[in-house]
Parts: C-alpha cells; structure tokens; sequence
C-alpha cells in the first residue's frame, strides 16, 4: 500500500519501509504504525524498531506466521495521519566552552557566530525519530539547514555521555559515553538513559524537544540531581 | 553464600541469559547467547527451562569451585576439555558439584563458546528485567568474569551424572533469507557471495564475525539511512567483505545487508573459529522456519540424556570419557 515494503530481516524479522530518505512525512507514517501496534503488540510479536523510514517488527515465527504479520499491519496502516503529537520536553542545554568543544569549528565552518550557533541549535523544535547506536542515543529530526555539516575529519574515542552533538544533517543527544565523530556543541545533565531509575528512558520515539540553555552553576545543580535519579527535562 | 566461584575465565567470559528485549527502540542491545542451542542444551541438562541465565565463556574456558553447595549443574562444552578433579567429562553432561569441589573447562581443539547452567538459575539481581551482559554498554549484573567473583545460586539435588553424545561438528553451509537490502548489490556481487567461499576473521568477536571472501559487489553505494539490525544480519561495508552481526551488535546500523543468516545455522556459525571455511547459501523464510522447528526438535530429544550412574570416576578411569560415547554418536543434522 502507498510504497510500502515489507523486507525480512531472517524469519524472526521483518521490516516494514515507508522510504530510503530522511523526511518527515516517512517519519510520520513510521510513528504511526508504530503508535498503532505500541498498545498491544501482536500475538508472537517481541518487539518493535522504528527508524526514520522503517518499523522493524521482530517476532517469533513458530508463533506467528509472516503471512499473518504482514496482514496485521496491512490492517493498522488504515489508521495513519490519526498519530497523536509527540509530548514536548525542555531539556536543559549547557554551551559552556568545556562541554562544546566544537562551537569555535562549527561557528568557523557555518559562517555563524558562537552565540549564533548556540541560538540556532536550542532555537529549534527536535522530534526524536529513533534510538541507535548504544542505549539512550536519540535521534533528532529538525535540525536547521544552517547548521549542517559533514561528520569531523577524524572521529574521537570517546565522547562524554549527554553530550549534544550534530552531523549530516541530524543532531542526537549522546545517552553514553562511546566513540564519535560528531562536532559536540554542548551537554545535558539529563540522563538519557538511566537503568536505575523508572523509566529508565524518559523521552519517547516521536515526543519533541526544545533546548533549554542554562549556565555552568545550573548545569552542575542539575547533574547533582540527575546523578541523584531525578528527571532534569520537563514537560513543557 | 552458596554459589559458583570463578577460578579462573578466560577472555569472553560472561552471564547470559536469553537476552534483555523490549528495549531495542531506545538502542539496547539484547546481548544474549551467541550460540542459543548449547545454551538451552546445558539449561535443559541443569533442568531449568531455556533462557535461564548462566555462564557462556570463550575458547580460553573457565574453572569455577562450588561454595556450599550441592550444586547441580548442566554443561554444555563441545570442543573444549572439561575436567571435574582428575576425571574427564563428557562434553555435554549434568553433574553434581559437592562443595569444594572444582570444575574446569580448558581450551580444546574446536568450536568458541561453552555453556555452564546451574539448576535454578543465578540468584543476581536483574537489570532491565535481565541477567544477559553487554560489556560495550556496560549493561549486566556482572562485567566481565574474572578470578575471584561469585555467582549465588541455590543449593541443588545430589543427583546423578547424565551424558549426551557429543554433537555432531557445527557445518560449514550458512543459510540465509536475502534482504532487507539483496537489492542493494550487483547480480554478480550477489552470485560472488553465494558462490564464493569465505574465511572466518580473526578480527570477530560477539559483536560481529568478519568475513573474507571474493568482493560483494554494491550496485549504488554502500550507504543507506539507519535501519534495525536483527542478529545474523549480514552486513557488507564498503570494502565489500561481509561482516555477520552478532548477540552484541549495534540495534541500527547504516552499512546494506545482502541477507540474515537463518536461526538454526546461528549456533553453527558462533562456533566457527578463525580460520574455518564457510558458504553461504539462500532459503526462503518458510524454509528458514521449517529448519527452526527442526533445531527445536533436536533440542527436545536433549531433554532424555543417558544416566551415567552415579559413578562417573568409573566410566572415566583409563579411558577418555568421551571414548565411551563416541560408541553412539548421535545421527548428523
């Protein structure tokens, strides 16, 4: 229906493609499907992946059959474009030198000033189209054209977790530390990922996000309380 | 505390259960078995039901001592020497540890990963509803084991010694469901994969076993947005020499996946060390499920193993104990 693939990934996977492209309207259409099924998952089906442009369905086949799942979803995607507005989250953005170790490089690569990158990048309104990577690492559409750039010549061994960083494009809050070549322009104290703490992960494929920028001294009253279990980000 | 100290553990060695799912929309890796028949086999020997965490470790082995104790244990060890005291074991068996007593399992000649299951399970606290270890998340009850840590577990029954034949060797023919991305490959560089005889690299770990082969081919480059990545998904990047995703892989990746290799040829593959010589060959996913159902089937004839009678010493002095059940090898797959 409309373009719709479905491609399997195994007999214990299968994806269901709305595009090969980064653009809102398959991001939609991805959280959609997904919003449909996220209630009640489907007998045999274990979990769901969504990506930019895919819901990755995997299941168990000696419990559900593929020509079953593909019909299921044929049903659900009947109900697209019904996709309830994502929550909208603040997250508190630090741009202090010592965290943004790429503004001077960016801000040289845009034509921007520091303060113009800074207010760009929390200026606009994300929606988080996927987790990849390593847990907590969110994916963010909406990234303003002024600010994309290619990835850095050369990647780094380890960014620090909560770091803000931007590339191809796309921006991602880092939820841990890991390798990276993405230019860093800032950090949060919010834990993207928190294992102790319920939920575990606060923010939800399709909830939306705004930058909230707060100085050094705010910053480290709230990593005191993130590091303490508390959620940092707030409902706007 | 009673419970299994680790003696020794040689690199790789890990708690694993049946994996932690349900998060990999927030980029959780599900980590899990490598090789989920010989984990389920020594669960099944222990008497636990499959996905009961236990102990996977590498080609180095491992040696735990039982503190307090009875404990009883299923192992599931193909390729390695295992040894309770002086006395060889079988490669697939269910035993009683007495407390003091130790259990090493040594580097052999073949296969990667060995299974150690105790009866109920590890008594250690989950973490996101899971004891599987995910050590470049840093995600598990334990990190990596080492010499020193003890696993609590529950005291078991006495009861006595059971055998499986040995299993027959994992094979060298790979079958895979094309896609998601077949199409993103020359005809040629499809046929070069399913035609071409490729390596095991030294470079693999639970992560990702590396290949190397005759090139695959891309048709329109090797880059495609971020998709999900199911384990056994077989990735080419751009120097064209697949890399198969495996228990630790990333949740999405952006490199085109000619095919996954089937559920039932995984275990064979995890256990292919550097060096052996693999084919890939396609299925269709009906074929793909059908030789599911046949791994399970096989798995469930495991739940009969032989008794040994209490007196394994016995069966072992003089001989390999191994000797004794290459009497009734088990039919090939």
């Amino acid at each position: 229906m409309n373009g719709v693939r479905f491609l399997d990934a195994g007999e214990t996977a299968l994806v269901v493609e709305f595009g090969d492209r980064i653009e809102d309207g398959l991001a939609a259409r991805v959280r959609a499907l997904d919003a449909a099924f996220g209630g009640k998952l489907p007998e045999g089906v274990r979990e769901l992946v969504p990506t930019y442009r895919s819901l990755m369905i995997h299941y168990d086949p000696l419990r559900v059959d593929r020509a079953t799942l593909v019909a299921a979803v044929d049903g659900a995607l009947g109900g697209e474009g019904s996709v309830a507005e994502g929550r909208l989250w603040r997250v508190p953005a630090c741009y202090d030198a010592d965290f943004g170790e790429d503004l001077v490089h960016v801000a040289d690569a845009t034509g921007l000033s520091v303060a113009e990158v800074v207010k760009v990048h929390a200026g606009a309104t994300y929606r988080l189209a996927m987790y990849g990577f390593a847990p907590g690492w969110a994916y963010l559409s909406g990234l303003p054209q002024a600010l994309a750039l290619p990835r850095r010549e050369s990647p780094r061994d380890r960014i620090p977790g909560g770091s803000l960083i931007i590339a191809g494009g796309q921006a991602l809050i880092a939820g841990g530390a890991m390798p990276s070549g993405w230019h860093i322009l800032g950090r949060t104290p919010e834990a993207m990922f928190a294992p102790a703490r319920d939920p575990a992960f606060l923010l939800e494929v399709g909830d939306r996000v705004t930058f909230d920028p707060v100085d050094l001294a705010t910053f480290t009253h709230l990593q005191a309380r993130a590091d303490a279990g508390d959620a940092v980000a707030v409902r706007a | 505390m009673t419970g299994l100290r680790v003696i020794f553990a040689g690199p790789g060695a890990t708690v694993q259960d049946a994996g932690r799912h349900g998060f990999l929309r927030y980029g959780v890796t599900p980590a899990g078995p490598m090789d989920w028949i010989s984990q389920s086999t020594a669960n099944r020997l222990a008497g636990n039901p499959d996905g009961v965490a236990g102990m996977e470790f590498g080609p180095g082995g491992i040696e735990v001592e039982a503190v307090d104790g009875p404990l009883r244990v299923g192992l599931c060890a193909p390729g390695f020497l295992s040894m309770r005291g002086a006395t060889p074991l079988p490669t697939r068996m269910a035993l009683t540890l007495s407390p003091g007593q130790r259990l090493a399992i040594r580097a052999g000649k073949s296969h990667v990963w060995g299974y150690l299951a105790v009866a109920g399970g590890l008594e250690l606290p989950p973490v996101m509803g899971s004891l599987a270890t995910h050590l470049r998340s840093g995600i598990g009850p334990m990190g990596a084991l080492a010499a020193g840590d003890l696993l609590p577990c529950a005291a078991g029954p006495e009861t006595g010694a059971m055998a499986l034949p040995d299993p027959p060797a994992p094979g060298h023919v790979m079958r895979f469901v094309p896609g998601p991305q077949a199409e993103a490959f020359t005809d040629a560089g499809f046929a070069a994969f399913c035609d071409g005889i490729y390596e095991v690299s030294p470079r693999s770990d639970r992560m990702g076993y590396r290949l190397t082969g005759p090139l695959i081919a891309h048709a329109k480059g090797h880059d495609i947005v971020s998709d999900g990545i199911a384990m056994g998904a077989i990735q080419v990047p751009g120097d064209g020499q697949p890399i198969v995703l495996m228990a630790d892989r990333q949740p999405t990746g952006g490199y085109p996946k000619i095919g996954t290799v089937i559920r039932a040829d995984l275990p064979a593959l995890a256990q292919s060390r550097p060096g052996t010589a693999l084919r890939f060959t396609p299925v269709s996913v009906e074929e793909a499920v059908a030789a599911l159902r046949t791994a399970m089937a096989r798995l469930a004839q495991n739940a009969q193993p032989v008794s040994l009678g209490l007196d394994i010493e016995k069966l072992a002095s003089g001989n390999h104990a191994s000797g004794f059940l290459d009497a009734r090898k088990e039919d090939g797959p």
